[in-house]
């Protein structure tokens, strides 16, 4: 397996698509809540997706995911797709570095191959010494990293990324936004992150997809993102302005 | 009560206290766990004295040493061990029979809503029948062998483990589920990796349930015309009016119920070491 090393940005206007839904369509029931959503993650390039709590943004992300059955469109992924949920989701009762093997699951590689390279994903996210903890030892923060991990690992065109870092203490998101940037600049794969934090959206993304009510109603290319991680400054002020009034948020 | 005045100084300054006086740091540090081991060899020492004092007749509760005495006995003829191995097989087969058919058929009620509709509720009716009351109609179905006390056993098993197993089942996270889905798992794989270790620790709390109605039911079974095993000792010592033998053949029952579910606990806290 050879580690994708394309640099992430400036080239993404013609990097390949490693997802896309076009015209989806979904109901619960009698409710829809996809209507016609179409969206495109490019090799090497963030999205995020913002939207109210039940604006179908996970929703999204589960039928890109192919969590989702009964929906009307196209779904297009090339390669592999990794999804990291809000809560890091580990199973307890197995140490840290077999969670990470997990995600190679649909590999079928041999045992040994699984745990040598959960092992460099475990060292990609700064927790080579942690192989052999119980999951329940670690810290919030620590245990989405394990979570990363475990997407990671499989290699990854696409990274599904639900509100992850959504129920972590404001420092340790920080540190979560610029460990995830180093290993998007290392890997080059392409990244959907589903948030309600504007500021996130503003401080990782190429482009912002505001999702009102199951539809897709405005596209925000972000001017020289990522300048500053984590620290919106002068330059992306506007950018926040115009996505908190697309949310309907008054100030 | 002259221990509380050294107790008191030793607590206020512990470090010399400990080094000029480790009695009084052990006891400062374990007083509980001493008096809980204390308690039952004092009314041993009671009932010893008591014998000796003849206030405790002799012919309703012999002492606790000629109690001892008839179990070695008992030990050196070879008797207690042929007991034991015929009492031990019964309970062995009683619980691997049932505690197959308890585990299989709560596993499958749990993990299928088909299975739980169709093998839930007539479990449910057998379950409400009281199984040692059964006795006469095994006698009558199974005659007065090895064969109707091992069912009896069975059947008393199968109902905490069923019940455990299907409850622990159906607690099982169902967001591990989903991530199963995401990364890919097999069904094997979604019962191996989730299903068991997740429903493990409850299950063993079914199982130490299923043992301690193994062992009563073995007791109650084996007063029915056994010729052999730790209910025949018993049996056979009323007839010779030899209290001190069936003093000591309850006291196997009690060690042996003790030391089988002591085994569980230490299974039980294997399959929960993950949660220091």
């Amino acid at each position: 397996m050879t580690v994708i090393a394309q640099p992430g940005a400036g080239t993404q206007t013609q990097a390949e698509i490693v997802g896309e839904l076009r015209h989806v369509d979904k109901w619960y029931g009698s409710r829809q809540v996809l209507i016609d959503v179409s969206l495109q993650v490019r090799r090497g390039e963030i999205v995020a997706l913002v939207g109210r709590s039940g604006s179908g943004k996970s929703t999204v992300l589960r039928v890109l995911a192919g969590l989702s059955r009964d929906h009307s469109g196209d779904r297009v992924v090339a390669g592999t797709t990794a999804l990291a949920f809000q809560e890091p989701r580990l199973f307890p009762w197995r140490d840290v570095r077999t969670n990470v093997g997990y995600g190679l699951t649909r590999s079928r590689l041999p045992a040994a191959a699984v745990r040598q390279r959960a092992d460099r994903a475990l060292a990609d996210v700064e927790l080579a010494d942690r192989a052999d903890a119980w999951p329940l030892t670690l810290s919030g923060g620590q245990a989405q990293r394990v979570s990363l991990a475990r997407a990671l690992v499989a290699e990854p065109q696409l990274l599904l990324l639900d509100e992850p870092f959504g129920a972590l203490d404001a420092l340790t998101r920080l540190t979560m936004h610029t460990l995830l940037l180093r290993l998007w600049r290392q890997h080059g794969f392409g990244v959907l992150l589903v948030t309600h934090d504007v500021d996130e959206a503003v401080a990782l993304a190429d482009r912002v997809l505001v999702l009102e009510q199951g539809r897709a109603v405005h596209t925000l290319a972000i001017e020289e993102p990522r300048r500053s991680p984590g620290d919106p400054d002068a330059h992306t002020e506007h950018h926040r302005a115009e996505l908190l009034d697309r949310l309907g948020v008054r100030r | 009560m002259s221990i509380a005045t050294p107790l008191a100084t030793a607590s206020t300054n512990t470090d010399t206290a400990r080094v000029t006086n480790p009695t009084t740091g052990l006891w400062a540090r374990r007083k509980w766990e001493i008096l809980r081991i204390a308690s039952p060899l004092v009314l041993l020492a009671l009932w010893q004295l008591g014998s000796a004092t003849d206030v405790i007749p002799q012919d309703v509760l012999p002492a606790p040493s000629l109690i001892a005495e008839a179990g070695l006995e008992l030990a050196r003829n070879g008797q207690l061990a042929d007991a034991l191995q015929v009492s031990g097989v019964r309970v062995i087969e009683g619980l691997v029979l049932g505690g197959a058919v308890g585990l299989v058929l709560g596993a499958a009620v749990g993990l299928s809503r088909w299975f739980e509709s169709t093998v839930d509720p007539p479990m449910q009716m057998i379950r409400a029948l009281p199984h040692l009351g059964l006795i006469p109609l095994f006698i009558l179905w199974f005659g007065i062998g090895e064969l109707p006390k091992v069912l009896l056993v069975a059947l008393g098993v199968i109902f905490p483990l069923y019940l455990n197993t299907f409850s622990a089942i159906r607690q099982v996270d169902p967001k591990l589920f989903e991530t199963a889905q995401v990364l890919g798992f097999s069904f094997w794989q979604r019962f191996t990796r989730i299903v068991v270790p997740s429903a493990a620790p409850q299950v063993l709390v079914g199982f130490r349930q299923s043992l301690a109605i193994a062992w009563l039911t073995l007791i109650v079974a084996e007063q029915i015309n056994a010729d052999k095993g730790i209910g025949f000792l018993i049996n056979n010592a009323r007839d010779f009016l030899r209290i001190d033998i069936i003093i000591f053949g309850l006291t196997i029952y009690a060690l042996l119920g003790i030391i089988t579910d002591a085994i569980v606990r230490v299974l039980e806290r294997r399959t929960l070491r993950y949660r220091q």
